[in-house]
C-alpha cells in the first residue's frame, strides 16, 4: 500500500520557511494594484492573475508533493480534501473546508473562512468585477493539471463582494491518461 | 551535483564489495536519469559506464520506454487489486501499483515517479540496498534547485555546471 496522505498540513507547515504575513499581503496587493494600472480593464487583470497563478501552480505541485509525501493523486475527492487540509495549510497557513459535492463526485466547493491575501483590502466601486484572489484559482488549476486533472475553477462567493466566506467551485473536466510520448517511426 | 554524490555516500546501504564498484569518488551510482511525463530527459549523468551501445538519445528513449512498459506490466500483474486496465491501455498517473527497483546480475535499477510525472532513475551496483530514500532526497533537491529556480523553464533539460 502506498503511504497514506497526511490528514493535515500542520507538521509540514511547522517545517517550512515562512515570510511575514503582512509583507506577503502587501506584496500581493501591490502586484494587483500594478496590474490594474498597467492593464486598465478589470477583466484583463482577472485573466492575468489566473495566468500567474497557473504558472505558479505547475511548479508548486512538485514542492507540495516533495514536502507532503503525498504519493498518489488519482481520486478527485481525496485530492480535493488534501488541497484543502494540507495544501492551503502548507502554503497559506489556513485550512479550508470541502463541501457541496455533486452526485457524480466531479465538482465540489472549497470554502475559505480566513484568507490572508485580503487583509487591508477594500474594492473601490470601479473594481467590482475584480476577482482579487484569482491567483488562487490559477494555482489550483495549474497544480491539478500537473497531476493530470483538467479542472475549471470559478469563484462563487467572495467576502470582498459582501459574501460571508470565500467559495471556490472546482469542476473536474477530465482525467488524462498517461500516453507513450514517442511515435513509433521516430 | 556534488551535493547529490554526497547524499548517496551517506545512505545506510552496505557498500559494494571492494573492486566491484565504480571506484570513482566512493560513489556506487553508475547512471542517473530524470525524465518528465512527456519523455523529455531533463538530466542524464553518468559516473561509471564502460559500455555504450546506443547514442544518448536512443538510450534515453529506450530507458523511458522500459519504465513505461514495465509500469503497465506490473500494474497488470497485481494480484491484490481490481483496479487495473487492459495491458497496453493507458493508465492514469498513479493508478495501479508501481515498482521501485529491479536487479540483474550486473546492475540494479531504482525508480521513483512523483504524481506530477517526474521519474528519477538510478542505476547502481547490484549489491546496493533500498534506495527509495535517496530517490526522494534527489526529488527534494530537484524541487529546491530546479523547480524553484526562476530562470528554469519547466519541461526543458536542466543545465548545470559541475564543479570539481
Amino acid at each position: 500500500m502506498a503511504p497514506l496522505a497526511p490528514r493535515s498540513g500542520d507538521a509540514v507547515f511547522a517545517n517550512v520557511e515562512r515570510v511575514n504575513a503582512e509583507l506577503f499581503t502587501l506584496t500581493y496587493g501591490a502586484i494587483v494594484r500594478q496590474l490594474l494600472t498597467d492593464l486598465e480593464e478589470v477583466e484583463e487583470v482577472n485573466k492575468q492573475l489566473d495566468q500567474m497563478g497557473y504558472n505558479i501552480g505547475i511548479r508548486l505541485i512538485d514542492e507540495f508533493l516533495a514536502k507532503s509525501n503525498v504519493s498518489r493523486c488519482v481520486d478527485f475527492k481525496e485530492t480535493c480534501d488534501v488541497i484543502a487540509k494540507v495544501g492551503f495549510k502548507m502554503f497559506l497557513g489556513v485550512t479550508a473546508t470541502v463541501s457541496n459535492w455533486d452526485a457524480e463526485g466531479t465538482s465540489c466547493s472549497i470554502i475559505l473562512e480566513d484568507n490572508p491575501l485580503v487583509d487591508f483590502v477594500e474594492l473601490p466601486d470601479t473594481c467590482q468585477g475584480l476577482n482579487y484572489c484569482n491567483i488562487l484559482s490559477g494555482v489550483i488549476r495549474g497544480a491539478l493539471e500537473m497531476v493530470s486533472m483538467k479542472t475549471e475553477i470559478t469563484w462563487v462567493r467572495d467576502m470582498l463582494h459582501g459574501d460571508d466566506a470565500y467559495e471556490l467551485r472546482l469542476k473536474l473536466l477530465k482525467q488524462v491518461p498517461e500516453e507513450y510520448p514517442y511515435k513509433d517511426d521516430e | 551535483m556534488q551535493f547529490f554524490s554526497g547524499s548517496v555516500d551517506s545512505t545506510p546501504s552496505p557498500a559494494a564489495p571492494p573492486g566491484t564498484a565504480s571506484g570513482l569518488s566512493g560513489n556506487n551510482a553508475n547512471m542517473l536519469y530524470i525524465f518528465n511525463r512527456n519523455g523529455v530527459c531533463l538530466l542524464y549523468h553518468e559516473w561509471h559506464r564502460p559500455l555504450r551501445t546506443l547514442d544518448a538519445q536512443q538510450d534515453q528513449k529506450l530507458m523511458f520506454g522500459l519504465l513505461f512498459s514495465l509500469r503497465s506490466f506490473t500494474a497488470k500483474m497485481d494480484p491484490t487489486s481490481l483496479d487495473k486496465g487492459n495491458l497496453g491501455v493507458p493508465l492514469l498517473p498513479g493508478q495501479g501499483c508501481s515498482f521501485h527497483s529491479f536487479r540483474t546480475n550486473t546492475y540494479k535499477l531504482s525508480f521513483m515517479e512523483s504524481p506530477s510525472g517526474i521519474k528519477i532513475i538510478l542505476v547502481t551496483h547490484p549489491k546496493i540496498s533500498d534506495l527509495r530514500d535517496s530517490l526522494r532526497h534527489i526529488y527534494n533537491i530537484y524541487v529546491e534547485y530546479v523547480v524553484k529556480n526562476p530562470l528554469y523553464i519547466p519541461g526543458s533539460p536542466i543545465k548545470y555546471v559541475r564543479k570539481h
